[in-house]
Formats: C-alpha cells, structure tokens, sequence
C-alpha cells in the first residue's frame, strides 16, 4: 500500500479584516510519497496559500494537516517550526538566500538548525548536493555572485539538506530563463523519482503537465484533478482512497 | 538550536555592517568610559574627605555623659510615681576611675585608649578673640589615638611638657591671630582672669573647621581652665580597623555605662548627605548607561528591519522564533562587549586626566589634586550594566521583528 506522505482533510482559511476573505475554502488532498503534485489557478485562487498551509508555514482555519502520519492542527508553533524543519523544504519564487553568506553556508543552514550531524557530514553532505546540482565551483560564492539560476538551485539544495519527506516550492521557476527554469524542473523531477514527495505551485501549464498529477485552483477550492498520462499506477489508488 | 549557528549569524552581521557596529559600539563605550570616570571621581573625592575625618578625629569617644538621664529610685520603686525635670544632684562630671576602665578596654580592644580633657577656651592675641575647643591630652599616649603627631608643621607633641601652659594650635588659627610658634597667647574660660599659654606647635589636619577652631594642652592646663582640678572628661579610642567602631562603640558603651560615640555617628550627618549623593551619583550614571544603549535599540532596530527577509527565511526553514530572537540580541550583546573594552579605556584614560587637574577643596583649604578613586568594581559594575542594557534594548526590536509571520514577508517579497 503507498504510503501518504502529506493528507488534507477539510482545509479551510480565512483571513478576517474589514471584510472576511476566505483563501481557502475546504480543500481535501492526499499525497502519496514520491508523488509530484502540481498546483496551478489563477491569480489570487488560493494556490500559494494551499501551500503555505502544507508546508505549516501558516495555520489553517478549520481542518487537519497530516504529515507523514502526524496531525498537526495541535501542535505549538514550536512544534511546528521543528516539522518544517525535519520534514519539509522550502523552495520560493524568490530564492531567499541569506546574503552574507556563501552558497555552501546557506545550504549548511538547516543542517546546523537541525543539529544532528558532525560538522564534517554536514560539509561532505553541503558540498554533494551543491556538486549534484552543479554547482560544485560555486559554493564559495555570495548569493549576489551566482545567477539567478544558480541562486535556485542553492535554495534547492538549502530545501534538500536535512532530507525532508515533502519539497515544497512555491513559484520556484518564476523568475528564471528558460534554461533555468528547464534545470530546475529537471530537478524538482528527479527528487521526486528518488522518492520525497514534491508539491509545486507553478503559472506555467506545460511544467505543470510534467508532474504526476496537477490540481487546479478556483476561489480556493479544487476545480479539476488531472494525471499525467503514465502516471503510476499506485499513486492514482492511493488518491482515490483518500479524496 | 545549536548557539555556534546563532553565533555565526549574529558575527557575520555585525561583521558586515561595519559602520552600524562602530555606531553600536561607540555609544556603549561612551557611557561606560563617562560612568567609570564619574565613580572614581565622586567616589575618590568622598573617601579622601572621609579619610582626612576619620584620620583627625577618635574613631570612638566615650564623654562623661549618659545617653538617656537615669530614672529617680522613686520612680524605680512606685508604679504611681512620676517625676520630671528632676536635677540629678549626684551627677558630678567626669568619667569616674578613667584609669581602671582603660585598663580594662585595652584588654580586648583591637587598638588603644587614651584619657582627654575636653572643655571650650578663648584664646586672644594681639585684639583677636577665637573661641576654640581645647583638648588636653597626654603627649607620650595621644600617637596611640590619634595622627595629630604626624601633621604636626612645626614643634613636637612632647614640646608640651617643655613649657609652662604650652599649647598646640591649628595652622588656620595660628594664621588667623597671626600667632607663630613661640609666641605667648592668653588662654581662658570667658569666667576666670586668662592666663598666659606659649604656642609650642602648629598642626594642620586638612580639615578646616579642625584647623581653625581646635587646640592641644596639658591635661593639667585643661583640667585648669575648665576649673576642674583631676577631672578627666573623654577617653579617645583608635582603632586598627575603624570601618568597626559602631560595633565597638556599643560594646564599650554596654561595659561602662557612658556614652560612646563612633566617627560615623558623630558624623551622621555628612554620612545621610553622602548616601544621598550617593544615589543621585548612581542615577546620573544609570542613566547615562540606558541612554548610550538607545543607540543600541536604533542600530538593532534598523538591522532586524533590514533583516526580515532573512527572519521570514529562517523562521521557514524550522528554526525558533526564540532562536532568531537570540541571533539579534547576540550581535547586541557583541556589540555592548567591544564597546564596553573600549568604555573601559576610555574610563581610565579620563580618570588620569582628571587626577592631573589640581583645584581649591573649601574644606580643606588647600589646592590639592583631583582625588579619583580606581576600583575593578567601576568596571565590572558599568560593563555588566551595559550589557544588561544592550540585552534589552535588543531584545524589544528583535521581539517585534521575529514575530512577524513569514508569510505576510515571503507574499510581500513576491
């Protein structure tokens, strides 16, 4: 049986101010490990604040947020800063690269936070993700002397370190050529066949059609589910057990 | 979270921002440097002036007095008797057997004892008439009790015995009747005819009301001009030590029934102002450190504004809000660190400039140095109030900063 690796039951988010707006309006989910999902829609439908809310980067209104087996709804904001730290990886549209540090202290960053490995598995580990994303002539470099694909691709490395169950990138082509955004993709890709779970939220269709199911977003709520042609057979049963 | 991390972070910023670090820095150091200066300086002149007292004076006086009138045996005897304003036709003065009651304090005093004669005098030369205090005193026992043989300007304590009626008086006095040593003054009680004293010295205490109003005999001169032939009316005590004489004023109080009065209660008064100035010193000097740690709170402000981006990012990545906190207050407290080295040679570079200024002391009368008092505990006490000051002056922006949710600043940046 494939084993879900993030589930949402009854997701709601509201946000209240002079008038109540609702971001997220009931969305139920399941995604199975080594999954690729991509979430599309239109500006303002709710998709990047779907993925806010899986990444526990905010708190839904109503309903429960499971990662990897573990309901977080009553977790403390404590508890929650120590799942994103063990079980997720953040990817954004801007890559958010400490500035006055080089690449490979950004990727040590997590590593560090984490505080689980010796000084020296945390550089070989640093140094194999920047090298198998080539960017092993780079890590000494500041943010400000990579390009902006290599910037994203340090911040994938960043997203990678402390091998999380769940990627979680928001835009993370959206500001890149062509070329990087192919690399990137590329990346995003291959994380997903190794086996960790990855949900992007993504503008561009065709990126969107390469990943193994793509979820479009209307006013907060999902419209339509598609699969990718091959998509593997194990991942559709999963989901349809638990949507 | 591993502090190294914390650390790391909070090193590179302060490291990258080199003109907001030097900012930081020069604040605190300020403060620091300006707090030690003023300590050593009211804090040196204070013990210079309590020095001078405690050096001029007995540290303990017994007088031939009670400290509260004896009540009557009727009074003793019979609940329903009162009686007030009842003269005490026993009450001779005098301290009775001043020699047993010596004996028996220099048993356990930890210093000595010697008998005096206290009585007031008008001493008059050529038309100048001073009433003075006159202290007679014995010359081979006064060195125990008191320095007045060490600020002797001209004669000696033994030049006592060498006249008929010497005295010894004050350089202010001496100046003020234009005596000089050798000559003759008349002595007297204001009652009985003067007689004539020879000026065998001339002393100078340091303290002008001492100088100017105090003069030494022969017990037997003061006995005479007090009219009380073998009376001995005070017994001085001279301690080792005289941060103990309230203690030991009690005791010996306790032990001979008269009243026996310690330098600081004596000197009660000057002790109350000094406390209070005291507490003002302490709050200028409080207030100097906060004030040099607003510069602080503005520098640590302006770099978690800056910074937000970066705090979004780590509270993100999974690390603790209270983590990121720390990372701000961290670079405060480095900067509060160096600041508060160069506070204190800054504090020591004023301090010695100060000591070379020399002024008048009204006081004294004399032009001395500037007195500054060097203690390590000016520098530990500004440097741990500094970095108390910078903790908190950091810790209201990065409390501010780091509770901000990341997603209103990651959907910003986007």
């Amino acid at each position: 049986m494939t084993e879900i690796a993030l589930q949402v039951v009854g997701l709601v988010r509201r946000v209240q101010g002079v008038i109540s707006h609702t971001l997220v309006d009931g969305i139920d989910l399941a995604v199975p490990k080594g999954e690729f999902l991509a979430i599309t829609g239109p500006s303002g439908s709710g998709k990047s604040s779907l993925l806010y809310l899986l990444g526990l980067l905010d708190a839904p209104t109503e309903g429960e947020i499971i990662i990897c087996g573990q309901p977080t709804s009553k977790l403390s904001e404590t508890e929650r800063a120590d799942v994103r730290l063990t079980k997720c990886g953040f990817v954004f549209q801007f890559h958010f690269l400490l500035p006055e540090f080089t690449a490979l202290e950004n990727v040590l960053l997590p590593m560090r936070a984490h505080g689980v490995m010796s000084a020296k598995d945390m550089n070989e580990r640093a140094m194999s993700l920047l090298t198998s994303l080539g960017l092993g002539e780079q890590t000494g470099k500041r943010p400000n002397q990579l390009s902006g694909g290599q910037r994203q691709r340090v911040a994938l490395a960043r997203a990678l370190a402390n091998r999380p169950e769940i990627i979680v990138a928001d835009e993370p082509t959206g500001n890149l050529d062509t070329a990087s955004t192919e690399q990137v993709f590329g990346i995003l890709r291959d994380i997903a066949d190794r086996g960790q779970t990855v949900v992007v939220v993504t503008h561009d269709a065709a990126l969107a059609a390469r990943a193994d199911r793509r979820i479009h977003i209307v006013d907060g709520k999902i419209h339509e589910t598609t699969f990718r042609g091959d998509h593997k057979p194990e991942v559709a049963a999963a989901v349809g057990t638990a949507e | 979270m591993a502090t190294n991390l914390l650390l790391s972070i909070a090193w590179t910023h302060v490291t990258t921002r080199v003109r907001q670090t030097l900012v930081g820095m020069f604040g605190v150091a300020m403060g620091v440097g300006f707090t030690i200066m003023m300590a050593g300086l009211m804090q040196g002149s204070q013990i210079d002036f309590l020095r001078q007292l405690v050096d001029t004076m007995p540290h303990v006086t017994v007088d031939d007095e009670r400290r509260s009138i004896p009540s009557q045996p009727a009074d003793q005897e019979y609940a329903a008797v009162a009686m007030s304003n009842v003269a005490n036709v026993n009450q001779r003065p005098g301290i009775k057997y001043p020699d047993t009651i010596m004996t028996s304090l220099r048993s356990w005093l930890p210093g000595d004892v010697a008998p005096s004669v206290k009585t007031t005098a008008i001493i008059d030369h050529g038309g100048g008439r001073v009433g003075v205090t006159l202290t007679g005193i014995d010359p081979r026992l006064e060195a125990h009790v008191s320095k007045l043989a060490s600020q002797m300007l001209e004669g000696q304590l033994t030049d006592l015995s060498r006249a008929a009626n010497g005295i010894i008086i004050g350089e202010a006095l001496a100046e003020k009747l234009a005596v000089k040593n050798g000559n003759t003054v008349l002595l007297g009680s204001g009652e009985e005819t003067p007689i004539s004293a020879t000026v065998v010295g001339i002393f100078r205490s340091g303290l002008k009301r001492v100088d100017e109003g105090q003069i030494y005999s022969l017990i037997g001169l003061a006995q005479t001009i007090m009219g009380q032939s073998g009376i001995i009316n005070q017994l001085r005590i001279r301690l080792d030590d005289p941060l103990i004489a309230q203690k030991v004023a009690t005791r010996v109080e306790a032990q001979v029934g008269y009243k026996s009065v310690s330098w600081q209660e004596a000197n009660s008064d000057l002790l109350s102002a000094f406390a209070t100035r005291d507490f003002i010193v302490l709050t200028v000097m409080g207030a100097m450190l906060l004030s040099s740690s607003f510069a602080t709170y503005n520098i640590i402000s302006t770099i978690t504004h800056e910074k937000r981006h970066d705090i979004a990012i780590m509270k993100s990545l999974g690390m603790r809000e209270y983590s990121v906190r720390r990372i701000f207050i961290l670079e405060s407290m480095m900067m509060g660190s160096v600041g508060i080295l160069f506070g204190w040679l800054l504090g020591y570079l004023l301090c010695y400039a100060w000591s070379l200024i020399t002024i008048f002391n009204p006081l004294t009368g004399a032009t001395v140095p500037l007195q500054i008092y060097y203690s390590p505990m000016h520098y530990i006490a500004s440097g741990a109030v500094a970095i108390l000051c910078c903790s908190v002056a950091a810790f209201f922006p990065a409390r501010k900063a780091t509770r901000v949710h990341p997603v209103e600043i990651i959907r910003g940046a986007s």
